[in-house]
């Protein structure tokens, strides 16, 4: 009984140092999760400007760019996959790892190549465990991604898309990225980021505005050569932020679990200490009285 | 449309967020065509911006000089935005450490290696460098 007893109290030191750093990770994962929106938020501005400078493009310009044009075929296609560097985040890499898997099967079955390009260590790892091959990774920033880390996988995305496909070029790319919802839902979602979409802006001016005349300096070509790659990167940037700031508020969900179930446990095992004490307690107090009547008994005789 | 003397609202946006937010008299930036000044009233107009320092002359009279490298101005009713991936305001550099950027820049351009990176890199600090020293020399 005494051994069961002094387990029962180490198991519950070593739940109770394991619940200290899964709180820590959660109080860590809530402020930064806060920096990281705050982050989103601020490039907002940004995204906006260019989306109505590119609208504006579209608006009074004939928009034909390579970035822009659908090829005839398609034949092969990059996924950007978009995870965490760490784990402790719930499901968060593997929703996202499972999302991609199910956008490279429907690109498959319509007869695509696809090509995989990879951020962050899980999806990495996943790919390397299975002998998957990866086209081109990036690690080290994803819960604090910079625009210079966008700028650099979107370059890379753009020089393998107006390759040809001769060459080793893609006639499409796709991104999964996690968009963060709320604090509570975070959803994986798979786009198309290249070749792009671009809408008219039919709506971004007021419909009771006549549409003034756009004045493009040096000419409309030159201009739209110079906001296509903005506008990839800006894409890419945000779909960065989003799935930093859903990776952090999925790792605090998760570590908040975590020291939920770590303190029930702990209650569980104080219950059974104790009883297990009480126990030994009674036994003592059984085999003293039996030992003090049997001595009685015998002095009686 | 506006055709009363409402100032121009500007707005200098870079990737991490607003830079700088007001009404102005007038903007004054580096197209690929050479200077442009804009006033209000201006025609609906989107430029490209090559690596320079804009200046912004605010309603308060103050000056406001920002480091562009590249991006573009865009112009319509009376507002002007001026985007740059990694602009930053003239009296937030340093230019020391600018230019210190700048000679590290220019010596990898020199070592050979002509990487569209190091001639961004080359181009921002300059920008910079020419920013900081132009705050620096009016006020």
């Amino acid at each position: 009984m005494a051994s069961s007893l002094r387990e029962l109290r180490q198991r519950r030191k070593s739940v109770s140092a394991t619940m200290k750093i899964t709180k820590a990770m959660e109080l860590i994962a809530a402020s930064k999760v806060i920096r990281a929106r705050q982050t989103a938020q601020r490039a907002l501005p940004y995204t906006r400007e260019l989306n109505r400078a590119v609208s504006a493009l579209a608006t009074h310009a004939s928009v034909d760019h390579p970035l822009t044009t659908p090829a005839t075929t398609v034949r092969r296609a990059a996924l950007l996959i978009i995870t965490s560097d760490r784990g402790m985040n719930g499901a968060y890499s593997s929703n996202a790892i499972k999302t991609a898997a199910r956008m490279r099967t429907r690109l498959e079955e319509q007869g695509v190549e696809v090509k995989r390009y990879a951020v962050g260590r899980k999806i990495i790892n996943y790919c390397n465990f299975r002998q998957l091959p990866l086209e081109r990774t990036w690690e080290g920033f994803s819960d604090a991604p910079t625009y210079a880390d966008a700028h650099e996988i979107a370059d890379a995305l753009i020089a393998d898309f107006l390759k040809p496909y001769e060459e080793g070029g893609v006639d499409e790319i796709h991104a999964v990225y996690t968009r963060m919802e709320s604090m509570l839902t975070q959803v994986p979602r798979a786009r198309r980021l290249l070749p792009l979409e671009v809408i008219a802006g039919t709506t971004a001016t007021g419909a009771h505005e006549v549409i003034p005349q756009y004045e493009f300096e040096p000419d409309p070509e030159t201009v739209l050569d110079e906001l296509m790659p903005l506008y990839v990167r800006s894409r890419v940037w945000f779909y960065l932020l989003q799935s930093a700031a859903s990776q952090l508020a999925s790792q605090q969900r998760a570590m908040k679990s975590a020291t939920d179930n770590a303190n029930q446990l702990i209650e569980t095992l104080t219950r059974e200490a104790n009883q297990a004490r009480q126990a030994e307690i009674t036994q003592e107090i059984t085999e003293i009285v039996g030992g003090a009547s049997a001595l009685a008994e015998a002095s009686a005789d | 449309m506006a055709f009363d003397s409402s100032p121009l609202h500007v707005e200098v946006v870079s990737a991490d967020g607003l830079i700088w937010q007001g009404d102005a008299l007038s903007v004054v930036a580096r197209t690929m065509e050479g200077d442009i000044g804009i006033m209000a009233n201006h025609e609906p107009l989107l430029a490209i911006l090559v690596p320079s320092a804009a200046e912004v002359l605010s309603t308060e009279g103050t000056r406001e000089v920002v480091a562009v490298d590249g991006g573009f101005l865009s112009v319509a009713d009376n507002r002007v935005s001026l985007l740059s991936s990694y602009a930053r305001l003239a009296h937030e550099i340093s230019l020391p450490e600018a230019e210190r950027e700048l000679a590290a820049a220019q010596k990898a351009l020199e070592g050979g290696d002509a990487s569209t990176e190091t001639m961004q890199h080359v181009h921002r600090a300059s920008a910079q460098v020419r920013a900081a020293k132009r705050a620096a020399e009016k006020h």
